[in-house]
């Protein structure tokens, strides 16, 4: 085993003895602009729709079911298993599966239905990003492996930014073993540089805004 | 110091094709790197570089703390920490784990330390599948290439390549429309994610405090590397840390930017360890490798340590005349542009590639638009200085550093300076006479056109000295010169 050797070697570089405390670190640095909730919305919606994102706003759980609806516009979804969608009607759609019990389940559904319903933990309105922590009720693959991806949450969720996020969650590995920032359609430009959308995540992505 | 370039670099400029993929594909990222930092969309922009090179430098000055930190917090999230020498001990760890595990196909995304170390021809050397996943290292994993550009490895092919490439490879029909040639990479990668048993990623930065590991992306291939095998194996160079996962804020504002033009890109994942007990998915395990390979050699360096900063936006590339002439094959390294010019030396030894410190014009750009702030052209400098005293070391200018030696040693006496100068005035033929043209010293008698002084001689020439010196018309007018 390398370990004991490298950090020797590190030290020696560096003129260090072990155990030597470094100095403080430069300072934590996060910014937080204040925005209004309305002006937050509708620069997420700018944002996430400059990155061919579709958004709405809606004021009730059965308008957000009614979105959905015709979003999937018969097609078969996987929606997670968040308590919000369950709130808003979501999971009683007809073609949406939900309530798995085994990981194997939930995988193969995945891999095979067009769309995949969450929640999303936050939003991030300077940048139109939706945030996704992992757990029992937010499983990785929802918002991965189906082709579409809806996500619904309520504005109060809307943060200015990433540095608000890391102010709310400063440390994420305490809460999750998997944060992720969503910002707009997964996309590749790979070839020529030309854009093009839905590589291997989510090609299309529609975030609903539920303002109570 | 004259330097022999390759000559590859000669058919690279003689390829109009080229010449426009990489000058136009650097315009591009050049323009939307400009529209993501101007004015009021980032205003803080030089104060985040600032704040980024202080956190970079704060971090690799005390990096041993910082290892033994993360080492602890990976454990305390249910991971294990692997420190690598080298690349055989990154593929001896992949290789045993694989064999524990009776795993057989690996899934890859983007890793410029696992290109570093050739892990994928080490794997597929003991009979492992290792696939990349990232759409331009799928392609040049198939076309056995190294990547042209950190940040767009695939840069320097054309859709038609692509296709041609596709069709022998994959056994798919000839397909030129670069959608669908994505949704064919799509298809065939789909089935290797959901079938591997090992992910390996690297890592944009690695948070000290918490052993989070975070990956910036655009395709969703490092998501779906990182949760859907049931082993993740992030694989990242010892630099790569900071110290908490608060700083991380600081440097993917820079990075997505830097690079892309993008103030965040598609997906940025927070990784810390396996799946949690209630997890309805992830890996069931999770290892960090956290690779040396001659990164303790360029900590010893204090002047050129900084190299290690580097954040690899690939923005230095993107704006260097001499990267956009060469393109990124030429350079030796999987490293191009300037920051490879600078790194490949330090890792590999300044004699290894005399020319590369060379090749460059020294114009600065790379180091205005270096979102760390790393002092590109200077470090140039100082490993042309090195490739230099290297070669006088071997004894191949003994003669030119014996004479050197004996000027400076003259230079430091002003009498016996003096009296060098007066000796030369009177041999060296008058200005008024016109005999004192060009390469006058060429028509010297005796010892300064023959022997070891001829080839100094032939080439240079010295402009004839005056009748009377500085000192002696400085004499006249003060009536002291002071020694």
């Amino acid at each position: 085993m390398s370990r004991d050797q490298l950090l020797h070697k590190v030290r020696t570089a560096l003129g260090r003895s072990a155990g030597q405390e470094p100095g403080p670190p430069p300072p934590v640095r996060i910014r937080i602009p204040q925005i209004e909730r309305t002006e937050r919305i509708a620069m997420f919606r700018r944002q996430l729709e400059l990155l061919a994102g579709k958004t709405e706003s809606v004021r009730s759980y059965s308008d957000a079911a009614g979105y959905v609806e015709r979003v999937l516009a018969g097609r078969d979804a996987v929606a997670s298993g968040s308590a919000f969608l369950v709130q808003c009607g979501i999971t009683a759609l007809a073609g949406v599966r939900s309530g798995f019990t085994s990981s194997a389940d939930l995988r193969a559904a995945c891999a095979t239905c067009a769309v995949g319903i969450t929640s999303a933990d936050y939003a991030l309105a300077d940048t139109g990003t939706l945030v996704m922590l992992a757990g029992p009720d937010q499983a990785r693959m929802v918002s991965l492996l189906p082709p579409v991806h809806i996500a619904i949450l309520p504005a109060s969720r809307l943060l200015t930014s990433l540095d608000e996020l890391l102010s709310i969650v400063p440390d994420p590995a305490q809460v999750t073993s998997a944060m992720v920032l969503i910002t707009g359609p997964s996309r590749t430009a790979d070839i020529e540089q030309i854009l093009v959308r839905g590589v291997h995540g989510p090609g299309e992505i529609y975030v609903i805004i539920l303002e109570e | 110091m004259s330097a022999t370039y390759p000559p590859t670099i000669e058919s690279t400029m003689a390829d109009p094709a080229l010449q426009l993929a990489v000058y136009t594909a650097t315009g591009r990222l050049i323009a939307k790197r400009k529209n993501a930092i101007g004015g009021d969309l980032l205003p803080d922009f030089e104060e985040l570089r600032t704040h980024a090179n202080a956190l970079k430098r704060h971090t690799i000055e005390n990096l041993d703390y910082y290892l033994e930190q993360v080492e602890r917090a990976v454990e305390r999230n249910g991971g294990k920490t692997v420190f690598c020498r080298d690349g055989d001990e990154v593929a001896d760890f992949v290789l045993n784990l694989a064999k524990e595990r009776g795993a057989k196909l690996i899934v890859k995304s983007k890793s410029m330390t696992t290109e570093e170390v050739n892990l994928n021809e080490r794997l597929e050397h003991h009979q492992l599948e290792a696939v990349e996943t990232d759409l331009g290292e799928y392609i040049i994993q198939l076309a056995h290439e190294r990547p042209y550009h950190i940040v767009a490895p695939a840069l320097h092919m054309t859709r038609y390549q692509v296709a041609d490439l596709f069709t022998k490879k994959l056994g798919v029909e000839r397909e030129t429309v670069v959608e669908k040639q994505t949704m064919i990479a799509r298809a065939t990668l789909r089935e290797k994610f959901l079938a591997a048993d090992i992910g390996i990623t690297g890592a944009n930065f690695v948070v000290a405090e918490s052993g989070s590991v975070v990956i910036v992306e655009n395709e969703g291939n490092a998501r779906l590397t990182s949760s859907a095998p049931r082993i993740h194996i992030a694989i990242a160079g010892i630099e790569k840390l900071i110290p908490r996962a608060q700083d991380s804020a600081v440097f993917l504002k820079l990075l997505g930017r830097s690079a892309t033009g993008q103030p965040l890109t598609v997906y940025t994942s927070f990784i810390s360890g396996p799946r949690r007990a209630r997890d309805m998915d992830g890996p069931d395990e999770f290892y960090l490798v956290l690779l040396d390979n001659g990164r303790t050699k360029l900590l010893a360096d204090a002047d050129k340590r900084e190299s290690l900063y580097c954040i690899r936006c690939g923005a230095c590339l993107n704006h260097c005349p001499v990267y956009r002439k060469i393109g990124g094959h030429n350079y030796p390294w999987v490293y191009s542009g300037p920051i490879g010019a600078i790194i490949t030396p330090q890792f590999a030894g300044v004699q290894q590639d005399p020319w590369l410190p060379f090749a460059s014009s020294l114009c600065g750009a790379c180091a205005e638009v270096c979102p760390v702030k790393i002092d590109i052209p200077r470090i140039l400098l100082e490993l042309r200085s090195e490739v230099v005293e290297g070669k006088t070391r071997e004894g191949s200018n003994r003669w030119e550093l014996l004479a050197f030696k004996l000027w400076a040693w003259v230079m430091r006496r002003p009498k016996l300076y003096e009296a060098f100068g007066m000796l030369a005035a009177s041999v060296a033929p008058s200005v008024e006479s016109g005999e004192a043209g060009p390469r006058w010293i060429r028509r010297l008698p005796g010892l300064m056109n023959a022997g070891p002084a001829k080839a100094w001689t032939s080439e240079r020439d010295l402009p004839p000295p005056p009748e009377r010196s500085f000192r002696a018309m400085w004499r006249e007018r003060t009536g002291t010169v002071r020694h």
